[in-house]
């Protein structure tokens, strides 16, 4: 037993070990990009909360661009610190999850209905911010007011400190992902995805549970949008808000494998490296390139791999001994 | 146990239960029965909280009902079976019935508890091997499952649908001797809703049948073989 353990546990401590001293051995540019995947991946990871359970959102990209301008907002023209501003977003995404979930779950709006409307949400979020461009700058975006280095404004030109953020999220996100995934909770939200009236039933409150696992998400997301604005010190709403990046979310997720705890964090690692390998390879001669292939590859995914990457993987391995 | 008066619902224009009423005795039996379309299948429904009625009151141990949602229903006593049997396949079998005890007892319980409550239905209903997954399981077993789920929420009034359906001749004996056991064992109120007359006769203490959304006969299940309206809407419908 205790060997097993060891076995299990030996591979994490390796890995804690491994992203703990990246800020020491690489250099500026290598450590912009791995924030950017933990980043990225925690947003991923908060969607695939409710994309596992067949709750498939195309409205995060609202949620994001919440969280992503609201505190660089209150910051900008109120001086209040992110750490009151990012809280504040979060409530803000948390109350129009419920504002858009409650009618969805109560007129049992499922499946590609939900999809449609959280897709209008989306496009709201991003008509109002392009709209209100007197405040946000509109599709030029905004800078958060540099003070240079400050744990008052979150504001943190050195990369490592960066880092050691993103990490400490991604691993929050990372638990999260599990606490939900455990226990009657899981089966819970699993036998509302396949059948909400049997769900009712035998007595499982589907709206409440439902309500609880779109909120977490909602909240997440925002939360990780607000550090994206921190660390880019520049919010645009084609980047943090609208259908392309609820499109860029849903598809991380569902490649890198929405069923698997870092299954999103893969996603992230595919979404962030690819555009980099490409933009790097091919100069900027095929600025739309990524876009096709993303778009290409996500139907390849859809049909071949529904459980993405780490699903594929996690199904080899498994597979691997009854081989032998 | 359960007053039903007036009981409506419609669909648009299309009266499916037109002002139905009765009573349930606890301890009792009853049998639901009618052709198809005769509303008996939306009666259900209403008293189980899948939908709402459209005028009319059902109590429930002097407790208003009518129009509350499915999982208070639940939670509250009365559990249901559904026709075709929705097993949720993501889980195993031990899984879909602990779920139940879980969510719809109406009071927190443990999890050692809930598995305890969901391996004393499967052993009520004898289903074999609780660990297995629901996958390849036949008719009856389906149906096995379906009971073990509403009995995991300790019910007091269990409302069955067409328990009998897509069995073969001794798989639905058995079903039916299941539906007595129950009661008898567990002293389960029961609301039994049937396709299939014959077996269900020999089992209910009384009968209600509909027609068109109305309640045409009440009573004495002997007394309804020989009713001539009972035998003209039902037994006509059958014959032909």
């Amino acid at each position: 037993m205790m060997h097993e353990a060891n076995r299990r546990i030996a591979p994490l401590i390796l890995a804690a070990f491994g992203l703990a001293v990246v800020p020491f051995v690489t250099s500026d540019y290598v450590l912009h990009i791995a924030i950017q995947i933990l980043l990225w991946g925690f947003v991923y990871t908060a969607w695939s909360l409710m994309g596992k359970f067949g709750l498939v959102s195309l409205g995060h990209g609202a949620f994001l661009g919440i969280g992503a301008y609201v505190s660089p907002l209150l910051w900008n023209y109120a001086g209040l610190t992110p750490w009151l501003g990012i809280p504040i977003g979060v409530l803000m995404a948390v109350l129009l999850a419920l504002i858009i979930g409650y009618p969805c779950f109560r007129l049992r709006v499922i499946g590609h209905y939900f999809a449609l409307v959280t897709l209008a949400l989306s496009q709201v979020a991003l008509l109002t911010i392009v709209a209100a461009r007197d405040i946000t700058g509109g599709s030029l975006g905004m800078t958060p007011r540099a003070v240079g280095h400050s744990w008052y404004a979150l504001q943190f030109p050195e990369k490592p400190y960066f880092y050691a953020i993103a990490l400490v999220v991604w691993v929050f996100g990372i638990g999260v992902w599990h606490f939900v995934d455990l226990g009657t909770g899981r089966a819970a939200l699993d036998a509302i995805a396949e059948d909400e009236g049997a769900a009712a039933a035998i007595g499982i409150n589907v709206m409440r549970e439902k309500l609880r696992v779109t909120v977490a998400s909602a909240a997440l997301t925002a939360f990780g949008g607000a550090l994206l604005s921190q660390y880019f010190m520049y919010v645009n709403p084609d980047t943090l808000s609208g259908i392309g990046v609820s499109l860029q979310i849903v598809f991380a997720a569902i490649a890198g494998g929405m069923y698997s705890a870092f299954g999103p964090t893969a996603g992230g690692l595919f979404t962030i490296a690819l555009p980099e390998i490409l933009r790097i390879s091919m100069g900027t001669n095929f600025v739309g390139a990524a876009n096709t292939i993303y778009g290409a590859l996500l139907v390849i995914f859809i049909i071949f791999m529904p459980r993405g990457i780490i699903g594929l993987v996690e199904r080899r391995l498994a597979a691997a001994p009854a081989r032998i | 146990m359960l007053e039903v008066s007036g009981l409506s619902k419609r669909f648009g224009d299309f009266p499916a239960v037109n002002e139905v009423s009765f009573a349930l005795r606890k301890g009792e039996i009853l049998g639901l029965i009618g052709p198809n379309g005769s509303g008996k299948s939306t009666t259900f429904n209403l008293i189980a909280g899948a939908m709402r009625p459209s005028a009319g009151s059902i109590r429930f141990e002097g407790k208003e009902i009518g129009g509350l949602p499915a999982h208070k229903v639940c939670r509250m006593g009365l559990a249901r079976t559904f026709q075709i049997p929705r097993p949720f396949r993501r889980l195993s079998l031990i899984e879909n019935v602990t779920l139940a005890a879980h969510y719809g007892s109406g009071s927190a319980i443990g999890e050692g508890e809930a598995r305890r409550r969901a391996k004393a239905a499967i052993e009520t209903v004898g289903l074999p091997g609780a660990n297995t997954s629901t996958e390849g399981l036949g008719a009856a077993a389906l149906k096995k499952l379906e009971l073990a789920r509403a009995l995991a929420t300790q019910p007091r009034l269990l409302l069955a649908d067409e328990s009998l359906g897509g069995l073969d001749h001794t798989e639905m004996e058995h079903a039916a001797l299941m539906l007595e056991t129950i009661r008898s064992r567990l002293g389960i109120t029961i609301i039994w809703v049937e396709h299939i007359m014959g077996l269900l006769m020999r089992v209910v203490d009384r009968v209600i049948v509909l027609d068109h959304g109305e309640k045409i006969f009440e009573g004495l299940p002997e007394v309804a073989a020989r009713d001539a309206r009972v035998t003209e809407v039902y037994l006509g419908h059958a014959r032909a």
